[in-house]
């Protein structure tokens, strides 16, 4: 027996010169999961936005049935009350508050205006215990959990307002491996408790771990839809798609060459704590190689990598060699002018520039090329910027448009952009595919493989197993701050068992 | 594709400002029968603009950065001063007065750019303190009198016009620049085979520009000349315009503003522009100090209180975003000349002091909440 909980029919919403839902019906059956995958852009977040109120009724056309009634949301407001919850991508809690008071946030139990302490704090008690949080006590403060407890805590504060309904956008982007298999377990525990989940995710290996049903959308529109034991990965990537990638991995027909960088015994401690976060770490690259590093989360990795790179903070020890001669690298601008350039893994906190366009954008790290006398000449600029565009295959309206406009994958390529508009001898990326969708991931790789058979040596740090193992020629394994592992991956076949047992701190 | 969109130094949301500008010119004509488009109240008009403007100019480029001054009101307070120190009381020879008076302007502007760059105190905070001990120096130095007169070249610099035929030929030598420029960046394009305006409307814009620089040196002309004062904003005016649009220093500006972590992944040495900032904003302040005791004649212990809230209303007015990498050094002259013209059109039709206060708080806010407006609806139409 089907028992339908939540219906949408026939969403269509307009945007001026877009249709970012088209005809999109989809149908969630109570206490199940329910995956919702696409690329980027295939109006995952907008179909989301109309179900839980933030477009209101009327802007978009189509029918919304909760329990076979017919309901029409003016608000945000209106779907809550109607049990519907939405947890997002970027967390809305408040780091200076206790977990208790980011629970009731705005449903506060009060008497007269004043609130019940003690009440919120037994209620909080009782949640944190359904969501395995023992050790959390109602009164810590947000900015003293983890990033993984945090979002279980948005979990608490939906399930308060007696939600049936939760929505996931992207719950596990930012947790690790063990947080993610928490949070698995929980979910499961509340679909037994009766509560649905609409789960979305672009990581389809957990989407099928979880999910009870997979609606697929594409473009806008729901190009299919099964329960889960009738698909398989590759069924699903093809719907998202729209095609076959049966290669994800390019294989680069180049070998590595003679070391261009050595970093001898680096060490970087951490000025608030004391704690060594990357402890003797020794390490080479070689001309067109990749060089994976990959790490848990803790594991020093992004900290490691930021320093070679001269980015604060911390105290660093230990020596830098390029192409054997040593050099004092301080700050991202001496990286920069001796031929080590970063992508950075957060691209909107350190890589865009909002309020800047395409070219200003890609041309910001290295403007000293195109100096004429006093000025920027911008028609060398304009010429060097178009060429990387139509090399990397940046989709972009114009170079004047605003690099937010863009979408995540063409936003990385201008990141990437940016620190090729110059001779450049070494690219740090970190995390180079987080957060963007299957088809420009397999972009990136291609540019990845493309970049080093031209000579540029790559040195990729990620927390993603399936990247690191395809895409590396050499892959060094951090564990609180230490290397615990080198494997030589040139015929790519390292298995993830023998990565996992190094990054967890097991013998190999 | 390349939009092709015109060049006149100017964005778009200036050419909103200079639109609003011409409707508040429009209704004061209306309401004063006339009397406020005449050339003498124009020549009053601009002349009375130069102070907040020449303070905007600096302002504004420490506003892109994300940053604020606080302190400009007093330090033009204090730099006219010192300037009236050393004529009146020293009896200095007055070019040396004004250089040495230029470079404590820019030292007060390191001292303000020191403690933010590089000891890394909000910029609130030190301009705060510094508002605060520049109106104490002055005071000081000054004992707490009025120091007058000033001797003749002030006089000039402040308050003298230049003759008609020098007016014509200033006319004439913009626009002889301005056409060869335009030819210069023309003939650039093409050479990279670039998408340029199509010739006609080359022409008319052309001839527009021209035509306005003509209406300009005609209606002063008409009255007494240019105002000196006037001269000296526009060639500021012209060099910090060029400095934020067409060199690298600018483009860094518009950079740490917009996004302070990636411009500083990016290798911009943020430090050092922050520093240089400050240190232009010092000069400007130092500039629009000599330039208002010159005006009034003397210096006074009160100069300059509360110029820095005239500047930043004027960048604010003028498109700039207070929280950093939007804005433009035209959009914030246009904002002082808009807070010139409502004094300037309130005083003749003599409204009294606390209205014209009153309204130009209001204008000031319905002038954010219409960028605020206006950009929201630009986002939901865009998605």
């Amino acid at each position: 027996m089907e028992d339908i909980i939540l219906e949408a029919r026939n969403i269509t919403k307009d945007f001026p010169g877009v249709r970012a839902l088209d005809q999109v019906s989809i149908k969630v059956r109570k206490s199940q999961i329910h995956a919702l995958c696409g690329e980027n852009g295939a109006g995952k977040s907008t179909l989301i936005k109309v179900l839980s109120g933030v477009y209101p009724h009327r802007t978009y056309e189509g029918e919304i049935f909760l329990n076979g009634q017919k309901r029409e949301f003016n608000s945000i407001v209106d779907a809550e009350k109607e049990g519907i919850a939405v947890i997002h991508q970027e967390l809305t809690l408040f780091n200076e508050l206790s977990v208790a008071e980011n629970i009731f946030m705005g449903h506060e139990i009060e008497k007269n205006g004043i609130i019940d302490w003690n009440a919120m704090y037994a209620e909080s008690y009782k949640w944190l215990e359904k969501l395995k949080l023992n050790d959390v006590k109602p009164t810590t403060k947000i900015k003293n959990l983890g990033v993984g407890k945090q979002q279980l805590i948005e979990i608490a504060k939906a399930l308060i307002k007696e939600s049936n309904i939760l929505i996931l956008d992207e719950p596990t982007a930012s947790l690790s491996d063990s947080e993610v298999e928490l949070l698995m377990e929980i979910l499961r525990d509340l679909r037994n408790d009766g509560v649905t989940c609409i789960y979305i995710s672009h990581k389809l290996e957990e989407v099928f771990r979880i999910a009870d049903y997979i609606t697929v959308l594409r473009d806008g529109k729901s190009v299919g839809g099964d329960k889960t034991e009738n698909l398989t990965e590759r069924d699903v990537v093809r719907m998202m798609v729209g095609r076959e990638i049966t290669q994800m991995f390019p294989q680069k027909e180049t070998e590595p060459g003679e070391i261009i960088l050595e970093v001898r015994n680096f060490s970087l401690t951490d000025p608030d704590t004391e704690k060594k976060i990357v402890d003797d770490v020794s390490l080479n690259l070689k001309k067109g190689e990749i060089l994976g590093i990959f790490g848990l989360v803790g594991a020093g990795r992004t900290e490691l990598v930021n320093s070679i790179f001269g980015a604060p903070p911390g105290e660093k020890e230990g020596e830098v060699y390029l192409k054997g001669e040593k050099v004092e690298i301080n700050s991202p601008q001496d990286a920069l002018a001796k031929g080590i350039a970063l992508v950075s893994e957060d691209r909107k906190r350190y890589g865009l520039i909002g309020t800047m366009n395409v070219k200003e954008n890609t041309s910001i790290a290295f403007l000293e090329e195109f100096k004429k006398f006093l000025t920027v000449d911008e028609n060398r600029e304009v010429i060097s910027v178009r060429q990387l565009v139509d090399e990397l295959n940046i989709k972009t309206a114009s170079l004047e448009t605003k690099v937010f406009n863009l979408s995540g994958g063409n936003q990385q390529k201008v990141v990437v952009a940016k620190n090729l508009i110059t001779e450049t001898d070494v690219l740090i990326m970190d995390e180079p595919t987080r957060g963007i969708d299957v088809g420009a991931k397999h972009e990136i790789y291609n540019l990845m493989k493309d970049l080093a058979e031209k000579g540029l040596s790559i040195i990729m740090v990620s927390s993603e197993l399936p990247e690191i193992l395809g895409m590396s020629d050499r892959i060094l394994v951090l564990h609180e701050g230490r290397i615990s592992g080198e494997f030589d991956n040139r015929k790519k076949d390292v298995t993830q068992e023998e990565i996992m047992i190094c990054a967890t701190g097991g013998e190999s | 594709m390349n939009k092709s969109k015109l060049n006149l130094n100017l964005d778009v949301k200036t050419y909103m400002m200079i639109i609003a500008l011409i409707a508040i010119w429009l209704i004061f004509t209306v309401i004063t029968g006339g009397t406020f488009l005449t050339p003498r109240n124009f020549s009053n008009l601009f002349r009375q603009s130069v102070f907040t403007s020449v303070l905007a100019i600096g302002m504004v480029m420490v506003i892109l950065m994300g940053h604020i001054d606080l302190s400009v009101g007093s330090l033009a307070g204090l730099t006219g001063g010192i300037v009236a120190i050393f004529d009146v009381w020293m009896g200095m020879n007055p070019w040396l007065a004004i250089l040495i008076t230029l470079a404590i302007g820019v030292l007060i502007g390191l001292w303000n750019g020191w403690w933010v760059a590089y000891m890394k105190v909000p910029s609130f905070i030190v301009t705060l303190g510094g508002l605060l001990i520049f109106r104490g120096i002055l005071i000081g130095i000054t004992k707490g009198t009025t120091i007058g007169p000033m001797s003749n070249v002030y006089r000039y610099l402040g308050k003298e016009y230049l003759p008609n035929s020098v007016g014509i030929l200033l006319g004439v030598i913009s626009i002889a620049y301005f056409l060869y420029t335009q030819y210069r960046t023309r003939k650039d394009k093409l050479k990279y085979n670039f998408e340029v305006l199509p010739f006609k409307l080359e022409i008319i814009k052309s001839i527009v520009i021209i035509v306005l620089i003509g209406v300009f040196i005609t209606v002063m002309n008409s009255y007494q000349g240019v105002p000196v004062p006037l001269i000296g904003l526009m060639i500021l005016f012209f060099i910090f315009s060029f400095v934020t649009r067409k060199t690298v220093f600018g483009r860094h500006i518009y950079a740490i503003g917009g996004n302070n972590e990636a411009a500083q992944m990016s290798g911009i040495n943020i430090s050092r522009t922050t520093l240089l900032v400050f240190m232009f904003n010092g000069l400007m302040a130092a500039i629009a100090g000599i330039m208002l005791t010159s005006r009034l004649n003397a210096a006074s212990v009160a100069a300059g209180t509360s110029a820095e809230l005239d500047a930043i209303a004027a960048c604010v007015i003028g498109g700039t975003s207070l929280m950093g990498g939007i804005g433009s050094v035209g959009g914030a002259v246009v904002g002082a000349v808009v807070m010139a013209s409502l004094d300037n059109g309130m005083s003749l039709l003599n409204v009294p002091m606390f209205w014209q206060s009153i309204v130009k708080g209001l204008v000031l806010i319905v002038a954010v909440w219409f960028d605020v407006y206006s950009k929201k609806r630009g986002k939901t139409a865009g998605a």
